[in-house]
């Protein structure tokens, strides 16, 4: 088939088409065409389009993460979410809701508020595109499996999906789950494709889980000198019985004082009970306050989660680990610094085992590569020795390149070793044969 | 290859003592929790270690032999159902707490190890293992992994899924390998997530690192009897409508509190028509105001009588006639089909009236007991084998559930699984899209089909088709190679 033909069958598989531009770049590949589904039957045209014209796709919600990932081998078509925008049904009295992908989380906590219900997860907003104030899409959320500081009681994107609709590789639309909690009948598809990076096919819709919002909520802060203090604080936080949502960790630089904040929510007596004896956890110099301190989660987007457009792009690290190793983990950040000549910023969800590594992005890429290399390394050997007697998973921790300068990214391999890799092979080869969708920019190579 | 060529090889692998050929024997194992289908297997193995478990699979493999996994027997839905031309692999010899990391709140165990085990090793330190199924006693996590298992606390804390953060397995074709690093955020496809509640149709697990969960403060169980499970309904929509997360919500109805009564004498409220058990844990102020809520909540839907009880003792009062209802209904039946089915809770009420006229339709009874905070039905379809017609009636009726939760919006199975039960009743809920698009899955992972066959999946998908629609007969089909259904 020749390129000629291709805008004209774009055209007919979808009624919003046009010519993509520089600013359509995924990881610096720029891409022919732009096209807007308006529904399930557009979107299952436009993979059909683009099977039977060998185009690779990279599906884009908003755009806040669409740099995430190694850089696709091609991108020929973007299938952009955004008239997808739908909250098709939300079931309050059964606590769920049916949201098609291009759904802002934006969009979807104001629908969900006006019945005192959440999608309780806090991915945080992100700079893109140059604009401040970007939300994520449900579709972009669940294909990046991002999620924010309440990830320690509410889990990640996996965990609240209860059902999937997708559109495959040529076209077919599949669905799974369904829209009750508890349901067991066949394969849980949810759980694969949220966090594969639109690698296996479009999503076009999904059904979550919801919970009440609280009726309160309050922030338990404190410092620490050193990680072996700090980590001895995270985890009595985690480990008391007042029920920590979330339990967060800021350290600017190398030297600085690591920053702990505990959240608490429910019944606002409960609340205020469970703030008293948690600050008696954390030791002296507490405070408490209803308001998240300023390097909360999405407080600090320019640093955490910046857009290819945004100046001097950082290197963003995600670093995740069994949570008692916390203390190894910093002291594996801080070698692997020292040896680059690099101070990184560390924050996230310690309780939860992840943490978020940040270089600025002045940083030598030579110096970059060292630290991820150094530092995948001093996980190796702070980590893992002995545990379990040999008998656990091969490695208990792994660090992950979120996102980089195009020169940073060309001299690393951004998402490192992943286990059972062959089968994940499989599995891509089982979805995507022609290997269309999003190729190369997911772990492995895939 | 015949099976009885592979026993020698296995003797090998795991030892005399571990090899099963005794016709007799063999029986022992011919069906899980679902009596009605049976099968014995050709031959069963009981290996000790992950590696024996892998060099069984690759000989299995080799030889186009297939093969199921079995924990303790307890599923009920037929899905460690032997193949008569088959090796069966029993677990249960696996049974090492390998290790506890309390600070990380992870466990490592064996698939044998059983559900409460896993809640009495970690219990010194403070935790528990939080999927409860209620035959947690002996049913073994490497099952609960194979099924997803709930259990009645899954309200509040979610199911096997949301507790597992890595997986060992044996892949199909006998490769040990894990999946997932136990952190829960490992890099690439979340592979745990896929295979929990596979149904043992993608491997065979031999190590799983679960989550643990701290022991709540307080934890305080209510009961409370209504005139009408409608008003016990309205009671549960009023709780979460409220914006209370109980960690359980049961409901039972007449026919089960009667049953129950027969059996343990549980005390419950005389002549209710349905009783409620609320049970609230967390901090003990959260609990106090919750408690007083749910309780206000039940007097406004009507309830007769609210008991409360936050000690050990009394709190297991409260439970017995729930956790007995299933043995307790044999009582009043001889014979009877133990549901599962799942309805948006909101129509709890209309899908109970539903099945109370398809009862007195048919003329056969139906207690119900069921875990109503997530609309999980268990309706106990109650007939006498030695009636004529009456187990064919039950079974009818006992469909006419699935269609009903189907037609609500719901789901055919919320815990006990398809397996062997209800691979028929997948097309209902499932366009041949959806599941060849599971199946794809299932291929990559077995693409020879060995792996616990015929189970979840009314057709199987011959793997190595090429996906999208597809155009004219299938080759194998075409060479007269394979039967496509």
């Amino acid at each position: 088939m020749s390129t000629a033909s291709v805008p004209g069958a774009l055209a007919r598989a979808c009624r919003t088409v046009r010519p993509a531009g520089p600013r359509d770049a995924v990881a610096g590949v720029v891409p022919g065409w732009v096209a807007a589904p308006a529904g399930e039957d557009e979107a299952s045209a436009l993979l059909a389009t683009a099977a039977e014209h060998g185009l690779a796709v990279v599906p884009r919600g908003s755009g806040t993460r669409i740099g995430w990932g190694a850089p696709p081998r091609r991108c020929d078509l973007i299938i952009d979410t955004h008239l997808l925008n739908r909250v098709v049904e939300h079931a309050a009295g059964d606590l769920v809701a049916r949201v098609q992908a291009g759904v802002t989380l934006r969009q979807l906590a104001r629908v969900l508020g006006t019945a005192g219900q959440q999608l309780a997860l806090d991915p945080p907003p992100a700079l893109a595109n140059g604009s401040q104030d970007a939300t994520p899409t449900i579709g972009g959320m669940l294909a990046t499996g991002t999620s924010g500081p309440r990830r320690l009681r509410y889990g990640t994107p996996r965990d609240l999906v209860i059902g999937i609709t997708v559109v495959r590789p040529g076209g077919t639309v599949a669905k799974s789950g369904g829209k009750v909690v508890k349901n067991v009948a066949g394969y849980d598809l949810g759980k694969l494709y949220a966090g594969s990076y639109g690698t296996l096919g479009l999503i076009t819709e999904a059904v979550f889980r919801l919970h009440p919002v609280p009726a309160a909520a309050t922030f338990v802060t404190a410092g620490y000198a050193d990680t072996a203090a700090a980590g001895q604080a995270v985890a009595a936080a985690a480990g008391s019985t007042l029920v920590p949502v979330a339990v967060e960790i800021d350290r600017p630089s190398r030297d600085g004082l690591i920053r702990v904040a505990v959240l608490l929510e429910g019944d606002p007596a409960g609340v205020a009970e469970r703030a008293a004896l948690m600050r008696d956890v954390l030791g002296a110099g507490t405070a408490t306050s209803d308001t998240a301190p300023p390097w909360w989660g999405s407080a600090r987007p320019a640093r955490l989660v910046a857009g290819p457009h945004g100046p001097a792009e950082p290197t963003v690290l995600r670093v995740s680990f069994w949570a008692a190793a916390l203390p190894s983990v910093l002291g594996a950040i801080d070698a692997a610094g020292k040896e680059a000549g690099l101070d990184p910023a560390v924050a996230g969800s310690a309780a939860a085992g992840v943490l978020h590594t940040v270089l600025d992005g002045d940083a030598a890429p030579a110096a970059a590569a060292q630290f991820v290399t150094g530092l995948r390394d001093a996980l190796d050997q702070n980590v893992d020795a002995g545990f379990a007697g040999g008998e656990g998973p091969p490695a208990r921790a792994s660090a992950v390149v979120v996102t980089a300068p195009a020169a940073v990214r060309g001299n690393v391999d951004m998402w490192g070793p992943v286990p059972a890799v062959s089968l994940m092979r499989a599995v891509k080869e089982q979805f995507d044969p022609g290997c269309l969708m999003a190729p190369g920019r997911f772990a492995g190579g895939l | 290859m015949t099976v009885e060529a592979l026993v020698p090889r296995m003797t090998e692998i795991c030892g005399p003592d571990s090899v099963v050929t005794d016709p007799a024997e063999l029986r022992t194992y011919e069906c899980d929790g679902l009596t009605s289908h049976r099968a014995a297997p050709a031959l069963a193995v009981l290996p000790e270690t992950a590696e024996q478990v892998a060099a069984v699979v690759t000989e299995c493999s080799r030889a186009g032999v297939p093969f199921v996994a079995r924990g303790s027997g307890t599923g009920l839905s037929g899905g460690a159902l032997p193949r008569t031309d088959g090796v069966l692999i029993v677990t249960s010899k696996m049974r090492r707490i390998i290790a506890i990391d309390p600070v990380s709140q992870r466990a490592i165990v064996e698939p044998g190890v059983t559900n409460l085990a896993v809640s009495t090793a970690v219990r010194p330190y403070g935790y528990f293992y939080a999927p409860d199924p209620s035959s947690q006693v002996v049913c073994s996590v490497g099952g609960n992994v194979a099924e997803n298992s709930g259990g009645a606390h899954c309200l509040k804390n979610g199911f096997t899924v949301h507790h597992v953060t890595g997986l060992q397995i044996v892949t199909p074709g006998g490769e040990l390998t894990w999946l997932g690093d136990g952190t829960g955020a490992a890099p690439g496809y979340d592979l745990v997530g896929a295979f929990t509640g596979s149904e043992g149709t993608l491997g065979i697990v031999t190590k799983i690192v679960v989550k643990l969960t701290r022991i709540p403060q307080v934890i305080t169980t209510l009961l409370a009897g209504f005139h009408t499970t409608g008003a016990g309904g309205a009671a549960v929509s009023a709780i979460i409508g409220a914006g209370i997360l109980p960690a359980a919500i049961e409901m039972m109805d007449a026919l089960a509190i009667e049953a129950a009564e027969a059996a343990v004498a549980c005390n419950y409220p005389a002549g209710a028509g349905a009783v409620l058990v609320v049970e609230l844990d967390g901090p003990e102020a959260d609990v106090r105001r919750d408690t007083a809520a749910v309780r206000e909540l039940c007097e406004q839907a009507g309830a007769t009588e609210i008991r409360a009880a936050d000690d050990p003792a009394e709190r297991a009062a409260i439970w017995a006639g729930r956790k007995s209802a299933f043995a307790a209904v044999g009582r009043i039946s001889s014979d009877y089909i133990v549901q599962d089915g799942v309805v948006p809770r909101t129509a709890l009420g209309e899908v109970l009236d539903k099945i109370a006229a398809l009862s007195s339709e048919s003329g056969i009874r139906v207690a119900n007991v069921f875990h109503a905070g997530d609309g999980n039905l268990h309706p106990l379809v109650l007939y006498n084998d030695a009636t004529p017609g009456q187990a064919e009636a039950a079974e009818e009726l006992s469909g006419a559930i699935l269609d009903l939760c189907i037609q609500h919006g719901g789901s055919i199975t919320g815990e006990h699984g398809v397996g062997t039960d209800k691979a028929r009743y997948m097309p209902k809920m499932f366009s041949v899209d959806d599941l060849d698009t599971m199946q794809l899955l299932r291929c990559a992972f077995d693409p020879a089909g060995l792996c616990n066959p015929g189970k979840i999946f009314p057709t199987p998908r011959l793997c190595g088709e090429v996906p999208g629609p597809r155009r004219g007969v299938h080759p194998v089909v075409a060479a007269g190679l394979a039967e496509q259904f």
